[in-house]
């Protein structure tokens, strides 16, 4: 297995290599910087780093009048407070203006979990998707992580980026080409096809090693492109898995991606469908282990979903 | 002072068509538009480097951050060319470029979408910022309302502008007292207005915001690693006497005898 990392690392670390090629590439942060892993690019390019303060409102204004005179801003706070204090100002001056804004929303889901309920953002997925012209991405491990910086440097417009501050091992490889708006499959099956985003593909990797020692053959899907959805390609995994679906997600169940794939399957007949997300409450401390189990948001509360599936 | 009495003339022109504009749409902000109208005035047609390209990234850049005055902008952007004078009777009309509240993404010569208060402070800080980084000569102007600075993204920005020495912005308050609800005083009071600018660190005027003598020296001012704020005293309505300084013209469409008079007083006609 390998080296555990953290995704708010791999993505800058990303962005590093992206910006000794690219002049215009910058990075702003509200006095986060070693929170969110933006201090890596700190170190590297000083000039082309920007920290506002502890003030998310103009970190994303400020970005934006960035964007409007040429530089590809890439700010980032702790999703709390990026998405939510920040979020009118993503509205309107970023998508709205269909300005060429990069957003990173770090310390995701309930694995900030010494931090809190404050501090764990389970709500970002949802209020990000019903933005107009925003994508939404969000990377399983650190190796793709590290490949969103140039994905979204690619793509002119609104971007939001979900970070983890919780290291993982990495179930995708450094040479796996990603693309924006398409599902990566990681694993064919016939049984069930468990759809996944952020660390919980990873942990899906594990529910599937659980599930294929009791004869259960899983498909995994990693979503890293929660907007636009790859629908086609779930359509086609899902109904490959007799309809089968597990959608897993460290986030609210509402809004995010759970709702998001079951939107895309209701036109299809005989879909067995399970959702494996936090539960309509909010976050708290405690060890992380602890955390997720307390969550149910765990390999073996993804295999159980998925027995349940398969024994429909 | 051939200037001053050519700037005097293009405000009563632009103040005219504003009128015109917001006529024909049955809807739109009056007050705030001649509030502000010399103060735009006196940067399009004089202080601002434009270009004849509104994409000409070397041209000083405007925020209109008191984004309910956009009728006043759109007579000058039609005037100065950024905007077909076809578009004059489309003011918030479906497809129009002269949306609500400005929309950079639809109407040429709009350097930033605004419309929801306070933004077009900290989007223009962002500019000035990027522009200084990339080294670049242009200048920022921003208008904001003074009710405007309710808002407390306002006060982070101004900290940032002066924490960066953001020398290349400056932001204009049109001080003319009355927000949607009532006197800015007795509604959320900004008290002394001059000391919070310079406690923010910015270099602080104070003038009159309808008086090209003092509006010109004033935004041609710089000085060196801070940024500039100007206090322009104005009249909200200013220019048809029965809404200047009158809370109900914040956003009243004028009616019957309102529009001969309006357009007596400004020495403009009619064209019904």
């Amino acid at each position: 297995m390998s080296e555990k990392r953290a995704t708010r690392h791999g993505f800058y670390d990303g962005l590093v290599a992206l910006a000794r090629d690219h002049e215009d590439v910058y990075a702003v942060d509200a006095d986060l910087g070693s929170a969110t892993g933006s201090s890596i690019f700190q170190k590297a390019f000083p000039e082309r780093y920007i920290d506002v303060g502890i003030a998310e409102q103009n970190l994303v204004g400020i970005s934006v009048g960035l964007a409007r005179v040429g530089i590809v801003p890439f700010c980032s706070s702790m999703a709390v407070f990026v998405v939510g204090r920040g979020f009118e100002i993503i509205r309107n001056a970023v998508a709205y203006s269909r300005i060429n804004v990069k957003i990173i929303g770090s310390h995701t889901g309930i694995t900030a979990a010494s931090d809190g309920g404050s501090h764990q953002a389970i709500a970002d997925l949802a209020a990000m998707r019903a933005l107009p012209n925003m994508v939404v991405l969000s990377p399983c491990d650190y190796n793709q992580a590290k490949k969103m910086a140039s994905v979204m440097y690619s793509h002119e417009g609104p971007v939001y980026l979900r970070t983890s501050r919780e290291p993982v091992e990495n179930v995708t490889s450094e040479e796996d080409e990603i693309t924006l708006g398409r599902a990566q499959k990681l694993r064919s099956g016939k049984d069930v096809c468990i759809i996944a985003t952020g660390m919980m593909t990873v942990l899906a990797v594990r529910a599937s090693q659980i599930l294929e020692s009791e004869g259960i053959d899983a498909t995994i899907i990693n979503i890293h492109t929660i907007k636009p959805l790859d629908t086609e390609s779930i359509r086609e995994e899902v109904i490959a898995c007799k309809g089968r679906v597990v959608v897993c997600e460290e986030a609210n169940m509402f809004g995010g991606l759970s709702e998001a794939v079951a939107s895309s399957l209701v036109e299809e007949n005989d879909i067995v469908f399970a959702q494996v997300a936090i539960e309509d409450r909010f976050g708290q401390s405690g060890a992380t282990a602890t955390i997720l189990e307390e969550y149910g948001v765990t390999p073996e509360a993804i295999a159980q979903k998925a027995r349940r599936v398969v024994h429909h | 002072m051939e200037r001053v009495g050519a700037l005097q003339e293009k405000a009563r022109q632009i103040r005219i068509d504003t009128l015109d504009m917001i006529l024909s749409s049955g809807s739109g902000h009056i007050g705030g538009s001649y509030s502000a109208c010399d103060i735009l005035v006196a940067l399009y047609y004089d202080v601002m480097k434009i270009s004849k390209d509104p994409a000409d990234p070397d041209r000083d850049r405007f925020v209109l951050s008191k984004g309910h005055a956009n009728p006043v902008l759109y007579a000058i952007l039609m005037d100065v060319g950024y905007v077909p004078k076809t578009a004059k009777n489309t003011l918030r009309q479906f497809g129009s470029p002269f949306q609500g509240h400005p929309d950079s993404a639809v109407c040429p010569g709009i350097d930033c979408t605004t419309g929801s208060l306070g933004q077009g402070i900290t989007v223009g800080v962002g500019m000035a910022l990027g522009l200084k980084k990339q080294h670049g000569s242009q200048r920022v102007f921003v208008v904001t309302g003074d009710g405007e600075l309710n808002e407390g993204v306002c006060w982070e920005a101004f900290m940032a502008a002066s924490n960066f020495e953001l020398d290349n912005l400056t932001i204009i308050i049109d001080r003319n007292m009355i927000q949607l609800g009532n006197n800015t005083e007795k509604l959320m009071k900004l008290g002394d207005l001059r000391g919070k600018m310079e406690s923010f660190g910015f270099m602080v005027d104070e003038i009159d915001g309808h008086d090209f003598n003092a509006l010109l020296p004033a935004l041609e001012k710089k000085t060196v690693g801070k940024p500039h704020c100007i206090i322009a005293r104005t009249v909200k309505g200013k220019g048809v006497s029965y809404m200047e300084n009158n809370v109900a013209w914040h956003g009243g469409v004028p009616k019957g005898d309102q529009i001969a008079q309006a357009y007596a007083e400004l020495g403009g006609t009619y064209n019904e």
